[in-house]
């Protein structure tokens, strides 16, 4: 009993390392990939003493930019931590940590990958195999509204607290329609007598042929568009759009405060691109059509989880790609299309595959 | 033992809260933008009144970058403002050189040889599509689209490069003289200008391509700010601004300058005077800029680049003074006593990028004026803030900033 606890918090560990370094890691192809968009070279001179001497490897690293993330932690951690005098300081602490936590929480019960048993049978590689996954996520994902609500607030400065109002408004409008459009999803998973529940992992084993993406588009397009205003990137980034805010919520913060936020905001696009590959585009299934490749033993194990992130990977260089690309909304724009197009969407999108689904059960 | 029933009247309940709706309203906020803020374009500061997310007041606060650059100009000779004139409108010092050198000459009724004004036209048109690139870029910026900011800048160094060439600076280019330019172009500099033109077309269409037919940049601009055709004229709005409201001005063609009747170009007129109309006629006269750099390029006329009969005003080259006793005599006058000009009052406006920079000069003759007032086209572009803002979303300042186009440089002068 002891060992599977230590062993699960050992992984528990692990995959926190790891996410943390792909938050890191984003930053800095967001910067990279935000520079080939714009014609610039991007960030080239981090270097390591002895690494950068090792001929060729080490020139290119250094181009390519791979120590940056490791001199942006340093400085997120030695920089003066300034206490503005008019924040309540209680509430001005705890913002940056509601706001990580969740954001690293949600990777719980997300399946990264599959391995197989003695018998043949995958089993998810997850580090708690929920049955209520999908609802998890969503419930803790969307606490983190909360931190930005109390950063905003606590504060006590008009810009953070116009940051703070406009996300939280703007958080629980998309929710509604994010949460209706995997509505679909669970439909056609759960055929009558099966017991998945809302599990992630069925969602993915239901996908070994066809992907849902192309059964349900248009539950994966409200998915992607409230993926978008619920992790506030462009252009649905109203609570920091810097041209009229300054830095929105977060403007008060600095030093390692401000670079929680920060990381917070990529661990929210990480995981939520996990989500959405999970949901739509497969999980670790190979491509669409083509349903087992992968060995069964470790190395197919290894395999999924990398096919996996490589998916997940794409669709925050997709991320990415559209920040840099298209202007902001205006904030009652944003709050219009959540309420009078994706949400009305959604609910007729729900009602269709609600008399598809009971239609093909019939048939 | 009897309980007394007390009767509590409410009265008229109605009136009661109509009276008090004033305070269900809430308080309005009061938000100060700026001086250091990221959308204000330099040290504009607003002080915005909010309810809730609408404006219901703006009011522009200058000042922040006030140099006393008029009564600076009393104290020195004509030639040694030139400089000042670069910091009027920083982003298109070549313009103002030209403005301010042409309104001392129409003072002297100095007549100036076709090869300076045809350089001058190339400066002018060359500092208009610096101007207008970085305008349309940071307006883009404004809007949340980062991109266009980077792609309009690198066309920018390609810009300041060619500057470099030609006056020896990248920003302030301090480049005309009284009668004249400083220096001749540099060999192969006009081809160099041809080639930059070329390539700048491309990359106009293709900010082109992410903006003007993108939905939401649509939305964030399109009947933001109109400003009609009236309260365009009335507030004594000029350039890009006003042409959107709709007004055929144009001083290069209504009345034409350093012989801009000899180029042919068109000038795009706005219908609906809104943000998107105004960020329409920038693009367009980024495109009708490079029409006229390119005539100016074919039509470049031989001969002096400076008015050599101007022995008073213009400084002699470099050479004679160092060999002929009356060049240098000349030289001596200039330097210390300032080109000489006679008695009386001038006003010049030209067609700057951000609207028409004016010179008003009085002199009592001799080397410095008496008075020089700048009429700067960015003030009058703000002063109407006032009219405009109130109504719109807190998030539609910055656009409405942008769109506006201004300079503090030259509003507070």
């Amino acid at each position: 009993m002891l060992e599977t606890i230590l062993l699960k918090l050992l992984f528990a560990l692990i995959v926190l390392a790891v996410l943390m370094t792909f938050c890191a890691y984003a930053v800095l192809a967001e910067r990279k990939v935000a520079s080939w968009i714009q014609g610039r070279v991007g960030p080239n001179r981090t270097a390591l003493p002895f690494i950068s001497a090792i001929p060729v490897i080490g020139p290119i690293l250094r181009r390519l930019g791979i120590w940056q993330p490791l001199a942006d932690g340093v400085k997120f951690l030695f920089k003066e931590d300034p206490l503005p005098a008019h924040v309540n300081k209680f509430y001005y602490f705890l913002a940056p940590v509601l706001v990580i936590v969740p954001a690293l929480l949600t990777v719980v019960a997300l399946p990264m990958g599959a391995y197989f048993g003695e018998s043949g049978t995958q089993h998810p590689i997850v580090l708690a195999n929920l049955d209520i996954g999908i609802l998890f996520i969503f419930a803790v994902s969307s606490l983190g509204v909360y931190g930005i609500v109390l950063a905003g607030w606590s504060s006590n400065s008009k810009y953070p607290l116009y940051g703070g109002i406009r996300s939280s408004a703007q958080m629980i409008s998309y929710e509604l329609a994010m949460g209706l459009s995997i509505l679909p999803v669970f439909l056609w998973v759960n055929t009558p007598g099966a017991n998945e529940g809302l599990n992630l992992f069925y969602v993915v084993t239901a996908q070994q042929d066809v992907w849902f993406v192309f059964w349900q588009p248009v539950s994966a397009l409200i998915f992607l568009t409230a993926l978008f205003a619920e992790t506030n990137r462009l252009p649905f980034d109203m609570p920091e759009s810097e041209t009229e805010l300054v830095g929105g919520f977060h403007t008060e913060y600095g030093s390692f405060k401000f670079g929680l936020f920060f990381l917070a905001e990529y661990a929210h696009m990480i995981i939520g691109s996990a989500v959405f590959v999970v949901l739509f585009l497969g999980g670790w299934n190979y491509l669409p059509g083509i349903a087992q490749v992968w060995p069964s033993n470790m190395l197919g194990a290894v395999c999924t989880v990398i096919w996996f992130l490589a998916k997940v990977f794409a669709l925050v260089f997709f991320f990415i790609w559209i920040r840099w690309t298209l202007p902001r909304f205006r904030y009652d724009q944003v709050m219009s299309l959540g309420w009078s197009v994706l949400l009305p969407l959604a609910i007729a999108n729900l009602i269709f595959y609600t008399v598809l689904v009971a239609f093909l059960e019939r048939a | 033992m009897t309980k007394a029933v007390k009767e509590i009247s409410l009265g008229d309940v109605g009136a009661r809260a109509a009276d008090y709706d004033e305070e269900l309203l809430g308080d309005k906020v009061s938000l100060s933008m700026g001086p250091s803020h990221p959308a204000t374009h330099g040290v504009l500061r607003l002080q915005l009144e909010l309810d809730g997310d609408i404006v219901t007041k703006c009011m522009p606060v200058i000042g922040y970058l006030h140099r006393g650059d008029e009564k600076i100009a009393e104290n020195m000779t004509y030639n040694q403002f030139v400089p000042y004139t670069d910091r009027l409108d920083y982003l298109a010092p070549l313009a103002n050189n030209v403005a301010y050198a042409i309104a001392v000459e129409r003072l002297a009724n100095l007549k100036i040889p076709p090869r300076c004004e045809a350089i001058r036209v190339i400066c002018c048109e060359l500092a208009r599509i610096s101007s207008h690139l970085l305008g349309l870029g940071v307006y883009a910026m404004d809007t949340g689209a980062l991109t266009v900011f980077m792609y309009t800048f690198t066309q920018r160094e390609k810009l300041y490069s060619l500057f470099e060439e030609l006056t020896g600076a990248r920003f302030t280019t301090s480049y005309t003289r009284i009668g004249g330019v400083a220096r001749d172009v540099p060999e192969g500099w006009l081809g160099r200008v041809n080639q930059f033109v070329n390539s700048l077309l491309p990359v106009v269409d293709e900010i082109d391509t992410l903006l003007t037919r993108n939905k939401i940049f649509l939305e964030r601009t399109e009947g933001i700010a109109a400003i009609s055709r009236e309260d365009a004229i009335a507030y004594g709005l000029t350039g890009p601004n006003l042409r959107a409201s709709g007004v055929d001005v144009d001083l290069r063609k209504d009345t034409p300058y350093s012989g801009y009747e000899q180029y042919d170009f068109e000038v795009p007129i706005g219908t609906h005077g809104d943000c998107y109309d105004r960020y329409l006629v920038r693009m367009e006269e980024l495109r009708q800029s490079t029409r006229i750099v390119r005539q100016a390029i074919d039509k470049m006329p031989e001969g002096p680049f400076y008015a050599e009969d101007a022995k008073k005003i213009f400084a002699p080259r470099k050479d004679k003074i160092l060999t002929s006793m009356e060049e240098l005599i000349q030289n001596f006058m200039i330097v210390t006593e300032g080109p000489q000009m006679p008695a009386g009052e001038v006003y010049f406006e030209a067609e700057n990028p951000k609207g028409a920079l004016g010179f008003f000069i009085v002199s009592k003759g001799g080397g410095v004026p008496y008075r020089l007032k700048i009429r700067a086209p960015s003030f009058c572009s703000l002063c109407i803030l006032d009219k405009i803002a109130p109504g719109h979303l807190m998030s539609d300042i910055p656009v409405i900033l942008g769109s506006l186009d201004f300079v503090m440089g030259e509003c507070d002068r």
